[in-house]
């Protein structure tokens, strides 16, 4: 009776072994969880980023896993919608990470959801990948487990100014004598956009003739544009997401607006060469990125490579362009992949510490985090329509055309 | 401040900006004007007051976008949007209104409330929450050196509304219907007595509501842009129109309407664009406080 007990312990360590090789050949799960908008007004992009999330995860699934030590690991994600509600993600998130146990979070869409969800990962010390928050507002409050893939909002137009600064000096003029004029929605978002077109103005000395504040059920801003046909301002700004662009481009052409240099955000979402086709002529756009940058990496490729491949897996999208807010999504797992690695382990501290260090180089840009949490390595993107095609012209190292300036 | 006074100085040093912010505001108004008639309808003859105009308004519009997006003419879209929210109105009627007519004001407000966010998320889950329009190919009118443009499109838009809104008056005035249903906002009671299905007024009212609601919607969608959240703006206006024109007063509705879009105009140019509809909002204010001394110097009671 005595060797008994030996020899259950014989036989235990027996299948340990057994069952310890056979999960070698086969990866095992780490489980991500993302509270993400399925369903409210951020539906359609809240799609976006979990599609780019899916494409990333197939990819390195593909790719034989992320390697963690000597074992192998493929990513799962846990959605919960959040209905476009913060405080809904906010709840989604406590039961992601209390319910699921989920160790490691991907971002929601929107700024907005974001600045819900990163008290709560803060608080359960939650490392969070996060692609599609871009207001500067959540990097100044010392978080310490969050990162951001894309650029902070601040950058989206503030290059258009600079821009409009060389042009003055090309023509002659001193930048000082720009005129500024703003019209952006009151949220998160856009505010940031106005600050930083405002500091950048400072530094140039321009001076500021309309700075007005759209609302959020905007369909109609022909009062604003009445007085830029009044003041004659060098330099338009507009941001108010899609509908924004949408109303700036129909009704600049409606009201032949001419200003030499008109930048705008959300041109894709909002579809203005589709709708509104010549009036859309010469605006400039910001975008995070381009299919046709020319950044690369060992799993995606080059830029082009992952929109081909995306719209490869996703034939919804064949059509279309493939919006950055999908692109930025992919490259949130990457960095996750990427950390993991070089972690060696699934510690959650070690692998924050190991996401804090990246120094990265994507298909989507560089990436290396601030002290802050943001992305400091990959400049924002300008593209001017000419004759309906996106081309890139800011900044000028990757820029594959010339400024058309002024706008007629 | 500052920025207010220079938007007050540049009025006067170009006169002409009156005149453009006066005409973009009377085709706006227009269209406020004809969602108001719709809820000033089913108020006056059901005491209804239905949240969900503005909604009604959205969803015509969708009608006619998704239709002109499968390739169909998008001036079709008007009169097809009038018929497919008619049906609309008429299942909506059957199913929900019909049980919390007789009920007291809330329940009638919380379920139309509950009709207003339905729309808008079953909106959303159809089309996507991105903003849609339909542009027209039709050129710009140009008047004083091009201050004052009048796109072709919204003219076209106006006179629609314009036809239809004198189609609704002359039906009411004339018609067998519309006598039944100004019988009925009357008085309900005797309007039975003399043999008037209530009932199926009731039913028509509120499907023709949602009618000339889908019809604006849809020359919306051609003129400005629409996002299925954007309901509320419209009912808003709807309700300050009616409040302040009174119920079965056509001319003051239409006035009101025209008034509240030049209004706006306004207090978008002096104020800044965000501030457009606080101007609405604020003028509800005022017109309710009016009502109120007034009614409060007439008292009377009622029931």
């Amino acid at each position: 009776m005595k060797s008994l007990p030996a020899l259950a312990v014989c036989l235990t360590g027996a299948f340990l072994t057994i069952s310890q090789a056979a999960s070698a050949m086969e990866c095992e799960e780490i489980t991500l969880g993302s509270a993400i908008s399925l369903t409210g007004k951020y539906a359609t992009n809240g799609v976006h980023a979990k599609n780019g999330y899916e494409f990333a995860i197939q990819k390195i699934k593909d790719a034989g896993g992320a390697k963690v030590g000597d074992k192998c690991y493929n990513f799962k994600v846990i959605y919960y919608d959040d209905e476009s509600k913060g405080d809904r993600a906010a709840t989604l998130t406590e039961r992601l990470v209390n319910q699921d146990n989920v160790q490691y979070m991907l971002g929601p869409y929107s700024s907005g959801m974001t600045k819900a969800i990163a008290p709560v990962t803060e608080k359960y010390q939650i490392p969070m990948v996060e692609a599609e928050g871009a207001s500067r507002s959540l990097f100044n409050k010392g978080y310490r487990y969050l990162f951001a893939v894309l650029s902070t909002s601040e950058q989206y137009l503030a290059s258009a100014v600079t821009l409009a600064a060389e042009m003055a000096e090309k023509s002659g003029k001193d930048p000082s004598s720009v005129k500024v004029a703003i019209a952006v929605e009151n949220d998160p978002f856009s505010l940031d956009i106005r600050a930083g077109v405002l500091e950048d103005a400072g530094k140039f000395g321009m001076q500021t003739v309309i700075d007005e504040k759209l609302p959020r059920d905007l369909s109609d801003m022909s009062a604003i544009l009445t007085k830029v046909k009044l003041l004659k301002p060098d330099l338009l700004i507009v941001s108010g997401h899609s509908k924004g662009a949408a109303t700036a481009v129909r009704q600049i052409g409606e009201q032949k607006i001419s200003v030499p240099m008109i930048a705008v955000t959300h041109c894709e979402a909002a579809d203005v060469v589709g709708n509104f086709g010549d009036s859309a002529n010469d605006i400039l756009c910001s975008t995070q990125w381009a299919e046709t940058l020319s950044y690369e990496d060992p799993l995606f490729g080059s830029a082009a490579n992952y929109e081909k491949e995306f719209k490869m897996a996703f034939p919804e999208y064949a059509d279309k362009t493939v919006p950055y807010q999908i692109a930025q999504a992919s490259a949130a797992v990457y960095v996750f992949k990427d950390a993991f690695e070089r972690a060696g382990s699934l510690d959650k501290e070690a692998v924050r510490d190991a996401i804090a260090a990246t120094d990265l180089m994507t298909f989507y840009g560089g990436i290396k985090f601030s002290e802050a949490g943001n992305n400091i390595a990959k400049p924002m993107v300008l593209r001017q329509i000419q004759d309906g095609q996106y081309n890139v012209v800011a900044p000028s190292e990757f820029a594959s055309h010339k400024l058309n300036w002024p706008r007629n | 401040m500052e920025q207010v006074l220079g938007n007050i100085s540049l009025l006067f040093e170009f006169p002409v900006v009156n005149l453009k912010i006066i005409v973009d505001g009377v085709m706006v108004g227009a269209l406020f004007a004809l969602a108001a008639y719709g809820l000033a309808l089913v108020w006056g003859v059901m005491n209804v007051k239905n949240l969900a105009q503005g909604d009604f308004v959205i969803a015509g519009g969708y009608v006619s976008w998704w239709l002109a997006g499968k390739g169909m003419p998008p001036l079709f879209g008007v009169p097809i949007a009038f018929i497919v929210l008619w049906g609309i109105g008429w299942v909506i009627y059957k199913l929900v209104i019909t049980r919390v007519i007789e009920r007291d004001l809330f329940t009638s407000l919380l379920a139309t409330f509950g009709l207003a966010i339905m729309i808008a998320q079953i909106l959303n889950l159809l089309f996507g929450s991105d903003t849609q329009s339909i542009q027209l190919e039709y050129d710009t009118l140009y008047f004083f050196d091009g201050f004052v443009d009048i796109p072709i499109a919204k003219l076209l838009g106006v006179l629609m509304a314009a036809v239809l809104a004198t189609c609704v008056v002359i039906f009411m005035k004339t018609s067998r219907m519309g006598q039944a249903i100004r019988a009925t906002a009357q008085d309900a009671r005797a309007a039975r007595v003399l043999g008037i299905d209530t009932e199926k007024v009731y039913a028509f009212t509120f499907s023709l509501n949602a009618a000339i609601c889908g019809a604006a919607g849809a020359i919306i969608v051609m003129v400005w842009v629409i996002q299925p959240f954007y309901g509320i703006a419209y009912s808003i206006r709807a309700f300050v129109i009616v409040t302040a024109a009174g119920l079965g007063n056509l001319p003051g509705v239409i006035s009101a309407g025209l008034g509240i879009g030049a209004l706006e105009q306004y207090g978008a140019h002096i104020f800044g664009i965000g501030y457009q509809q606080a101007v609405a909002v604020l003028l509800l204010l005022l017109v309710l406080l009016v009502r109120l001394i007034q009614q409060r110097r007439m008292r009377q009671s009622l029931q």
